[in-house]
């Protein structure tokens, strides 16, 4: 398939001997026209690649602050029509920064898969992650989406052994989204040593770039992960900061920008900055 | 829509995937991927070892009770006039539903697998207590994952769950209901996957749970069908049974599958009516989409979000449902109707008048489908239903629907 914003921006990331800075935020949390505003302030801040989280009403695989934002999403009035177009309104401004929709299958399967992976393309969007689809039901998704020239970004976990993870990486394309921890997001804290023995491990199946997340919320743990993975996922503390940010009633206020905006821009220092020799 | 091509067999199913056409299937997260698929190896290697088939027999003859009755409710028959009705007393078991087939099943498997800690999700607490019980038997620790909106409304059954030494955890989440407990469930699972296994209470979740928890309940189709054959000498006409997420249903029609005279309705919950949004009607209300690991017909919105289902019965207020069901009911081989909320109610009071029977508001919804029907048949003519659990549960709902005190 033809070179997506993800190869290129991996590409070059590379090139500079860094880390990809890959950000999570849910659509439409706490409104579309807030989350706009953060779609726009991430590159800003250092944010390499954007996950968009397609809100779902049973988010099995995610934790508490990525449930609760969904939630508020929901409640918002987000659904995956209005997810497309703040991709086709971001795209207006920024032709680079790659977009990858996260998510679960039932509203894709919903609007139906071959009308989705067009309608996302045409859309802007350069990659898909749907937690609930396994390599098993690839003829569903993911085939329709490469030909269609989205990336589909798969997940590998500790659980995913020598044996599964050819069957795992084989439609993958894009990027090899590691999940450092048997858990929802945001949960435990990874730790560094085993997910570097992971990532070696799965290099050894392909010449995809790795990124690693899930309970990444510091900034050491950013530094420490991205100096062996080649792209390293914050979420759960990204949203968790819109969330503090709201007022009582929900409702984003001026603090939520420039929240995210500092915390982003915190991280981003710390990824980009995981292969620099220590000084003494 | 075109009409699925009928199988010369209805009990084949489900594919080495997991399908039941184009239902069922494994839509899980990668973590749970693996755990799956040894769960699917564990249950073939059992499925196929003499001694796991004769310890579940001799527990579920000596523990459980069975073989459960099949009683013919005289009472109700000449209430009704008509055909002559059957119940099959699953409510005569051990912790008083069908719940205790599938958890003496699994939790047999899950000591065989070498797991040590169990988990379960539950809607009106009946599998929970179920899922409390094996535990204790067979000295296990059991988390229960239950809505908290569920914790308040089915207290007597949360305290037996605790008292069988289980841990009760409330679930906030989402709309704190069955659909978000087994979401929880999930997420437990995905965190722990090592040492436990998890428990699911219906014939729903990825595969090879609607197979395996149709193989467990099977047992009570297999005894119905044998009773009737020595009680009266043929099959019934009509097979009767409540559908939350299935289990108790498929498990007394799937031996009924293959016999062409023999006509099979599930009964879904109408709730308040099938106009409105407060019923738990997927196959009548619903339409095919993919939640808890298998595609099936689910209550959802324009969006593809899962909607809350409603029934005055806690046991049907599932918005999915297993998807052998969604199969069975393309092919047309089940029909499935709705039973309101009220039907329900004098249904439950006309067995217990006319039986002396007090039925879960579950297995009301059954009866009230009876009641529709045997008038309407000749009185040589045979309805079996499904008396999927026992209704002591349910008196404090009644009473207060019916405005009786307590």
């Amino acid at each position: 398939m033809t070179e997506t914003r993800i190869d290129r921006r991996f590409a070059a990331v590379k090139a500079e001997g860094r880390p990809a800075f890959v950000t999570f935020l849910t659509a439409g949390d706490p409104d579309p026209a807030t989350t706009l505003a953060l779609l726009a302030a991430l590159p800003r801040a250092g944010a390499d690649i954007i996950e968009l989280g397609m809100p779902f009403s049973d988010p099995m695989a995610d934790g508490p602050a990525v449930q609760a934002a969904g939630l508020r999403a929901l409640r918002g009035g987000m659904t995956l029509n209005k997810t497309l177009d703040l991709v086709r309104e971001f795209r207006k401004t920024d032709d680079v920064t790659p977009i990858v929709l996260m998510g679960y299958y039932n509203p894709i399967y919903s609007h139906g898969s071959e009308a989705f992976v067009v309608d996302a393309k045409a859309a802007g969007v350069d990659g898909l992650i749907i937690v609930d689809l396994p390599p098993e039901a690839d003829d569903e998704l993911c085939l329709p989406a490469l030909k269609a020239g989205l990336n589909f970004i798969r997940l590998a976990t500790p659980t995913t052994d020598d044996k599964r993870l050819p069957a795992v990486l084989t439609n993958t394309s894009g990027f090899v989204y590691y999940v450092s921890i048997n858990g929802i997001t945001g949960s435990a804290a990874p730790d560094t040593s085993r997910v570097a023995e992971a990532v070696d491990r799965i290099k050894r199946h392909t010449r995809l770039p790795v990124a690693v997340g899930f309970g990444v919320r510091t900034a050491e743990q950013a530094a420490a992960i991205g100096a062996k993975a080649d792209g390293v996922v914050v979420g759960s503390a990204i949203v968790q900061a819109v969330a503090d940010s709201l007022d009582a009633e929900g409702r984003a206020t001026a603090a939520t920008v420039p929240a995210v905006e500092a915390l982003v821009g915190a991280l981003a220092v710390s990824v980009r900055g995981a292969r620099r020799p220590v000084a003494a | 829509m075109t009409a699925p091509i009928l199988p010369n067999s209805f009990t084949t199913g489900p594919d080495e995937r997991g399908h039941f056409g184009i239902y069922g299937g494994r839509y899980v997260a990668e973590t749970l991927m693996p755990l799956i698929l040894e769960l699917q190896a564990a249950y073939e290697a059992a499925k196929a070892d003499p001694a796991f088939a004769a310890e579940l027999s001799n527990l579920s003859n000596h523990y459980a009770g069975r073989p459960s009755k099949l009683y013919f409710a005289e009472g109700l028959t000449r209430h009704l006039g008509g055909a002559r009705i059957f119940f099959k007393r699953e409510d005569l078991n051990h912790t008083g539903s069908h719940k205790i087939n599938n958890c003496l099943g699994q939790i047999l498997l899950a000591r065989r697998m070498g797991k040590t800690r169990i988990i379960a999700e539950t809607g009106a607490g009946q599998h929970g207590v179920a899922s409390a019980t094996v535990s204790a038997r067979f000295g296990f620790p059991c988390v229960v994952y239950m809505g908290a909106t569920d914790v308040e409304r089915q207290k007597p059954n949360v305290f037996r769950m605790k008292l069988l030494g289980a841990e009760v955890k409330p679930v906030t989440a989402g709309n704190a209901t069955l659909k978000d407990a087994m979401n929880e469930a999930l997420r437990d699972w995905v965190t722990n996957v090592e040492d436990t296994y998890y428990l699911i209470g219906t014939a729903a979740g990825p595969h090879p749970y609607p197979e395996m928890v149709r193989d467990f309940q099977s047992v009570i189709g297999k005894e119905a069908r044998a009773q009737m054959l020595e009680q009266e000498g043929r099959l019934p006409d009509l097979v009767i049974a409540a559908v939350g997420g299935g289990s108790n249903a498929i498990g007394i029609f799937h031996p009924f599958l293959d016999d062409a005279s023999v006509e099979i309705v599930g009964v879904e919950a109408g709730g308040h009516g099938l106009d409105g949004d407060e019923h738990c009607a997927s196959m009548n209300a619903g339409r095919p989409g993919v939640l808890h690991g298998n595609r099936t017909y689910l209550l959802q919105d324009a969006d593809g979000q899962i909607l809350e289902g409603h029934s005055v019965s806690a046991g049907l207020d599932y918005p999915g449902v297993g998807p052998e069901h969604s199969w069975l009911r393309d092919t047309g081989r089940v029909t499935y109707v709705p039973i309101l909320d009220d039907e329900a109610l004098d249904a439950f009071q006309v067995c217990t008048r006319t039986e002396g029977i007090i039925p879960a508001l579950e297995s009301a919804h059954a009866i009230a489908e009876a009641i529709k029907r045997a008038p309407t048949m000749a009185p040589d003519k045979i309805i079996v239903v499904n008396l999927s659990g026992r209704g002591d549960k349910d008196i404090h709902t009644v009473g207060k629907l019916t405005g009786l005190d307590i």
